[in-house]
């Protein structure tokens, strides 16, 4: 063969074999929605809504974990976007390139991505075993710490979009510089600060690994944050493992719930937002 | 005269009361900001307070003893930070590749119409829940392993002098091989994610150039696009191997949950994540603060990857503003 050929051959290889792997990826992709779409349809009627999780070997539904990851869920987001907000306005508005802003980036990025069940042990050893009860308000903090990161990044990601000018122009007429920040340039990038809500969201309604030591679960109805709470990731977890057929039926019904809700935030956020600004967060 | 005097005044009230109002936001801001500070502080010294018991007894033993034996009340961390290591490392071998693959084709081969949809598509598996991906690989990814490619890879590669012995297990299809490949899935998007940014940021006259002097497309992707590219290329794979070693859910339903050594990669196993998944709720005393041990020592090392991740991806933009500039 010669060079020329080999380089030929070597090129239409390497092409070929970047595109299995897309191929690979795309089969991965569809196996897993496939099989928790058949199997999850077959199970989700409308007890799954109306009647709470039942006791081995009954059938019975997920209204207490729907409305129990609901609440975690939003109270979470409560929690934590004032916290991410107001930690990435400084970032954007104040820090600039001082070492305190660079040193909160840093770690911030790093907490984006730290173990989820890390936390949950954290906020175990911070709100669990000092009362020696499991709680609803524990399993929310947990969230939260993981809201937090995904918040301040995407706020001082789209303040930072925001052009220096309409600052200057509303500084000029003689606002003060926090009403600058609030009345113009968070309504500049209300959009991408949006997104990142959805985003942090729909990242913490499927954790299933910092609400196994806080939020624990809870068989019977209760809205009480003082105590264990009933959540959707902790049902699939236990039914899915458990040998009676019943709740493995549940634990598929509750899985497709849970992903279609993360997927359509997803995309929600990503695409259907994104009109309002260029910019992908 | 009285007019214009109050009027002034009241300006300057108002301009007092908006300075005020502005320190104060300012401050509140920068308490938000310095929290993100208290919380990793928090997480360290809480961790490291309820571990005290379990390094205090165990010292430097806790690291290397393979021995974990709730029954006897001894604890050694090694089966676990084993298990950690191997999962994350079959991982990235197996996720580089592809990784690599997904995108190149999204941003050099694809056909326009086509970046969108495949790039819609990865970023999916990246929100996938990971407990989905653990019933998937239970119920379903786990069996069809064990029936066919297992056998496949232990009739070949097991059949290999020394790294043979790596390829050899029962056929019950839960090991560390099986959560190793189901984590590479679960991190592919967010290395190719990181790849495919870096890739379609390559100068165009530098492509073309390489084009004009009758390059392959390999040999741009291999000579010009991989060297311009590779500082932040690293900095996606750390990225993973964060992700991979701290993943907790999936891993836990498919690697078998045994604390013991096994050389070869199809017996069950154990992660540090899955170990505390399973029995952090039915501990207490001694075992209890081993877990929460385990817990630190995977925050430490997670937090050393991305703090490399993170510097190679700094090093990045300091490099790309200097060329701006």
């Amino acid at each position: 063969m010669t060079r020329y050929q080999r380089r030929k051959v070597l090129n239409a290889f390497n092409l070929t074999a970047s595109i299995a792997v897309t191929l690979f990826g795309l089969v991965m992709l569809g196996w897993i929605l496939t099989i928790l779409f058949t199997k999850g349809f077959e199970h989700i009627n409308w007890a799954v809504f109306t009647e709470n999780t039942p006791p081995p070997g009954e059938s019975g539904g997920l209204m207490n974990a729907i409305v129990g990851t609901l609440m975690l869920t939003v109270i979470a987001v409560l929690i934590g976007t004032p916290i991410g907000i107001m930690a990435g306005t400084y970032l954007a508005e104040y820090g600039g390139k001082s070492r305190f802003a660079s040193a909160v980036r840093f770690i911030n990025d790093i907490l984006l991505s730290a173990p989820s069940i890390v936390v949950g042990v954290f906020v175990y050893t911070l709100l669990v075993s000092p009362v020696n009860h499991f709680s609803g308000w524990a399993g929310s903090v947990a969230l939260a710490i993981l809201v937090v990161p995904v918040i301040v990044r995407t706020t001082e990601d789209m303040l930072k979009l925001v052009p220096r000018q309409i600052r200057e122009a509303a500084a000029a007429l003689g606002a003060p510089r926090w009403k600058v920040t609030v009345h113009v340039v968070y309504k500049a990038a209300l959009s991408g600060m949006m997104t990142g809500m959805i985003l942090a969201t729909a990242r913490i309604m499927g954790e299933t690994a910092p609400l196994l030591f806080t939020a624990l679960n809870n068989n019977f109805w209760s809205t009480d944050m003082n105590r264990p709470i009933a959540n959707m990731p902790v049902v699939i977890y236990q039914y899915a493992l458990s040998p009676y057929s019943d709740w493995q039926d549940l634990a598929w019904a509750a899985a497709l719930l849970i992903t279609v809700s993360v997927l359509v935030m997803n995309i929600f956020a990503r695409y259907g937002l994104k009109s309002g600004n260029q910019q992908k967060p | 005269m009285a007019v214009p005097e109050t009027q002034s005044s009241k300006h300057s009230r108002r301009g007092a009361s908006g300075a005020l109002a502005d320190k104060a936001f300012k401050g509140v801001a920068f308490f938000f900001a310095s929290m993100v500070l208290v919380v990793l502080a928090a997480i360290i010294v809480m961790l490291f307070k309820d571990a005290w018991p379990t390094f205090q007894t165990f010292g430097l033993d806790f690291f290397v003893s393979a021995k974990w034996d709730v029954v006897n009340d001894q604890y050694g961390a090694l089966i676990p930070i084993v298990g950690t290591l191997v999962t994350s490392l079959i991982a990235i071998l197996i996720g580089i590749p592809v990784s690599f693959g997904i995108a190149l084709f999204i941003s050099v081969m694809a056909p326009v119409w086509l970046k969108r949809p495949v790039g819609i598509a990865v970023e999916l598996l990246a929100a996938v829940p990971s407990i989905i991906y653990g019933m998937w690989g239970l119920f379903y990814f786990a069996p069809w392993f064990s029936e066919n490619l297992q056998p496949l890879l232990t009739d070949t590669l097991g059949e290999l002098p020394l790294i043979g012995q790596f390829f050899q297990g029962p056929p019950i299809g839960v090991s560390l091989f099986t959560a190793g490949f189901i984590l590479a899935i679960m991190i592919i998007p967010f290395i190719a994610s990181v790849m495919r940014d870096m890739f379609d940021v390559v100068p165009k006259d530098l492509k073309e150039s390489a084009y004009a002097m009758g390059s392959t497309t390999w040999e741009v992707i291999w000579t010009v696009i991989l060297p311009y590219t590779k500082v932040g290329v690293i900095g996606g794979i750390m990225l993973g191997l964060g992700r991979a070693l701290g993943e907790t859910m999936a891993v836990t339903f498919v690697v078998g949950n045994a604390q013991e050594l096994m050389a070869g990669l199809f017996y069950p196993g154990s992660t540090i994540a899955s170990t505390l998944a399973n029995e952090f709720n039915e501990a207490d005393g001694l075992h209890m603060s081993s877990l929460i041990a385990l817990g630190l020592i995977l925050f430490m090392i997670t937090f050393v990857v991305l703090a490399i991740s993170k510097w190679f991806l700094l090093r990045l933009g300091h490099a790309q503003e200097g060329r701006s500039a």
